[in-house]
């Protein structure tokens, strides 16, 4: 009988687990994994969907994907069409209609944040246009300040009863993350103004903030693979005016910029692009941390 | 504006027509070119209106265009003073108007050039009842399927998208046309409507989606191409963090290797498992196993009897397939861009009892009718190799089983090759976007004994509009 009474008792408890389970976070890329982590801490239990090392243009709606988006109690996307190849089919295919776009259980970081490069004209011969600007918003810490307090209440709305562990987490977290920004802010003056190239056309978030000037990208249009006659323009452009170094995000090859690199006087500098990018991004303080000493050491 | 230009264009000429009807009342002239200047000035005002109107939206433009540059300049000062108070997001204004609601349309464009030895109006898989669509298709240039998909959320309950395909005769027909359901819990979703039936591993991909330009020996010679059905559908995502789903399907079979029925309920049935997920980030795979149940009533087939004549003959009873299937997608740490790799193989059963009649429409006045059973399977495997961005190089290998054939009476009628058809397909294509693809393939094809087709085939795949990731 007490057998009986001890099976029933982990069976309810069992049962009535989910209940008291932690919030189950979908993050499509791993700086909102790393976000969510920040503000949930041990509330949240955090899928991340893709690798740091994964173009985040080009995901496919594999299985695995569809299999976590099936339980998750919210998906954390970057929005303006930066997921739109995969996510709305991997949600659509999941069968969870928590995560439909418009329910609190569908967040996106472009909504919180002024997106830069809206294109004035679409046309596919422009190569990969995003129609809502340029998705690449967290290269901006303070995109992410503004994300983290849209998020902050979002965690709070879908889960009431860790209302005041995500408020508390926040403060912290915003406190931190605002003198990091002054720090970095100091340290990255020597950038202000510095030419530079870029692999692909991602940075703008990153020069909006710190002043870096974006002389050409490698890439002939956004998504395009570098042709030898399109390097060969750069090059001759970088002759002509100072260009300091050429940044890439550590997703794509090294050998475009390698090539640029090895032909004139400019530093080639590989940049995280997200957290676990680069060894020392390890969350999202290194993440803009590695970013800003790889810049400053890019001047030398 | 053009309109008024154009009624206004008219008027003019209208009023310089020079009058010949003399016998015309003067007062009527005058009430007449009293109308015509009415009208006149009614336009003149309003064209002066629009002008106006015009006028001040390009002023407004200028003026948003100089305060958006005050703005950006505020901005730069805010973000050099005050890191710490961010300015609040900009309200994201949706697009308005009629067209707002529009569905996401798609358009696929695709042509092939074929260049066959053998005559294809000859092909045959030997040892199996053709149906469907069989066969290389044309020779020479062609233009084949053009697809136009349309596809929205109908409300905060259904998803609905439609494929209809425009043949190269002219032919418009539904390839697909559901409704998705968008918020059942649990895992669950329900299809109704016209679609691909989730049966092996490519039977629910779009042509324009395949690897290689023709559809691989088993889907042609057990599904005739592709398995549409016409009914619903019920799926099931598993909640465990490996890949589990299950599908069920009822329908009207209508398609190979069942037909049409006079009756209620369903006629076909399919069932189908699903199991995926990763090895680290770089590889991805799924296997599956689904069967398909359908009947047959007077599925009718040309085939020479053993003396070469061409009979016509039909097939009464029941079909069943299982088939067995995977996909193993490489690329170094989920990259596909530069260099990716695929692995596909699918192996497939197939079951028909019942009974067949020779020669059924009596042409060579032998008509026969006795049982039939039949036990035959198939297998290919491919893979398509992505050596550097944009090119892709691929391989395929396919063979079937004749099996067990067992035709009664009709033995003296009908022969059964013991031959394995078999086929080795190599393609080459460049994708300069995702949105478009040229395709050269080479096949060396090998259905029927002592006859080798060898078959260049040059395609492209052209995607137009809103075209939305592919599946898995």
């Amino acid at each position: 009988m007490k057998l009986i009474f001890r099976l029933l008792a982990v069976c309810t408890l069992i049962a009535t687990a989910p209940a008291y389970a932690a919030l189950k976070v979908f993050a499509t890329v791993p700086e909102w994994g790393a976000l969510a982590n920040e503000l949930g801490g041990d509330k949240v239990d955090v899928y991340v969907a893709t690798s740091p090392l994964q173009d985040p243009h080009h995901v496919e709606a594999k299985p695995s994907l569809i299999s976590h988006a099936r339980n998750a109690d919210l998906v954390i996307a970057t929005g303006a069409e930066l997921e739109i190849g995969w996510l709305p089919l991997v949600i659509q295919q999941a069968g969870n209609p928590r995560l439909t776009p418009g329910k609190p259980g569908y967040f996106e970081g472009a909504q919180q944040v002024t997106l830069l490069e809206v294109p004035k004209r679409l046309d596919r011969a422009d190569g990969d246009v995003h129609a809502a600007g340029n998705p690449h918003i967290q290269l901006d810490p303070r995109n992410i300040a503004r994300i983290a307090n849209a998020l902050a209440k979002r965690l709070a709305e879908l889960d009431p009863a860790n209302a005041s562990t995500y408020q508390t987490r926040y403060q912290s977290f915003n406190e931190r993350w605002n003198s990091a920004i002054s720090k970095w802010e100091k340290e990255a003056q020597p950038l202000k103004g510095v030419a530079i190239l870029v692999h692909h056309h991602a940075f703008t978030y990153l020069n909006n903030w710190l002043g870096l000037k974006e002389v050409a990208a490698l890439e002939p249009k956004p998504g395009i693979e570098p042709t030898s006659a399109h390097l060969s323009d750069v090059l001759a452009l970088t002759q002509q005016q100072p260009v300091k170094m050429v940044i890439r995000p550590a997703y794509q090859s090294s050998r475009a910029s390698e090539w640029i690199a090895s032909r004139s006087k400019i530093n080639a500098v590989t940049l995280p692009f997200t957290v676990g990018g680069t060894e020392n991004a390890k969350d999202l303080f290194g993440f803009f941390e590695d970013t800003v000493q790889r810049l400053l050491a890019g001047l030398k | 504006m053009i309109k008024p230009l154009c009624s206004l264009a008219a008027l003019t000429a209208v009023v310089s027509v020079p009058f010949t009807a003399h016998a015309a009342d003067n007062k009527e002239l005058a009430e007449i070119r009293q109308q015509i200047k009415q009208l006149k000035d009614d336009y003149e005002s309003r064209i002066q209106s629009l002008e106006n109107r015009l006028k001040e939206a390009e002023a407004k433009t200028q003026t948003a265009q100089s305060t958006a540059a005050q703005a950006n300049a505020k901005a730069e000062e805010i973000t050099k003073s005050a890191a710490t108070s961010p300015a609040p997001a900009e309200p994201r204004q949706a697009s308005s108007g009629i067209a707002a609601f529009n569905p996401a349309i798609s358009a696929v464009l695709q042509g092939t050039y074929a260049n066959l030895s053998q005559d294809p109006n000859r092909f045959t898989i030997a040892g199996f009842i053709p149906g469907g669509e069989i066969g290389p298709g044309k020779r020479g240039f062609s233009l084949a399927e053009t697809e136009l998909t349309l596809s929205s959320n109908i409300d905060d309950k259904f998803f609905g998208q439609a494929t209809l395909s425009v043949t190269p005769e002219n032919e418009i027909s539904a390839e697909e046309a559901y409704v998705l359901t968008t918020s059942l819990p649990a895992g669950l979703t329900a299809k109704g409507g016209r679609f691909f039936s989730a049966l092996g591993y490519q039977n629910e991909q779009h042509q324009h989606a395949w690897d290689f330009v023709d559809a691989p020996l088993v889907y042609q010679a057990f599904l005739g191409g592709q398995f549409a059905n016409d009914g619903v559908q019920i799926k099931w995502v598993a909640p465990t963090d490996l890949f589990f789903e299950l599908s069920a399907e009822a329908g009207s079979g209508e398609n190979f290797p069942g037909t049409s029925h006079n009756k209620n309920g369903s006629s076909s049935g399919a069932l189908a498992a699903r199991l995926g997920g990763d090895f680290g980030y770089s590889t991805s795979w799924r296997v599956g196993l689904s069967g398909l149940h359908t009947r047959a009533e007077n599925r009718e087939f040309a085939q020479a009897n053993l003396a070469g004549a061409d009979a016509l003959n039909s097939f009464n009873g029941k079909s069943s397939i299982a088939i067995a299937d995977f996909i193993l997608k490489y690329a170094p740490n989920g990259n596909p861009l530069v260099t990716n790799f695929k692995l596909q193989g699918e192996y497939f059963r197939r079951k028909e009892n019942g009974d067949l009649t020779f020669d059924s429409d009596n042409a060579l006045g032998a008509t026969n009718t006795d049982a039939y059973r039949s036990r035959q399977s198939g297998w290919y495997l491919q893979s398509v190799y992505q050596f550097m961005p944009y090119w892709r190089i691929g391989l395929r290998y396919d063979r079937l089983s004749p099996g067990t054939i067992d035709l009664a009476s009709n033995a003296a009628n009908l022969d059964t090759p013991g031959f394995n058809p078999h086929k080795t397909s190599l393609m080459f294509d460049w994708n300069p976007s995702e949105f478009s693809r040229i395709r050269v393939q080479g096949a060396r094809d090998q259905t029927r004994p002592g006859v080798t087709d060898n078959q260049i085939f040059v395609q492209y795949i052209m995607t137009m509009g809103a075209h939305g990731g592919h599946k898995f």
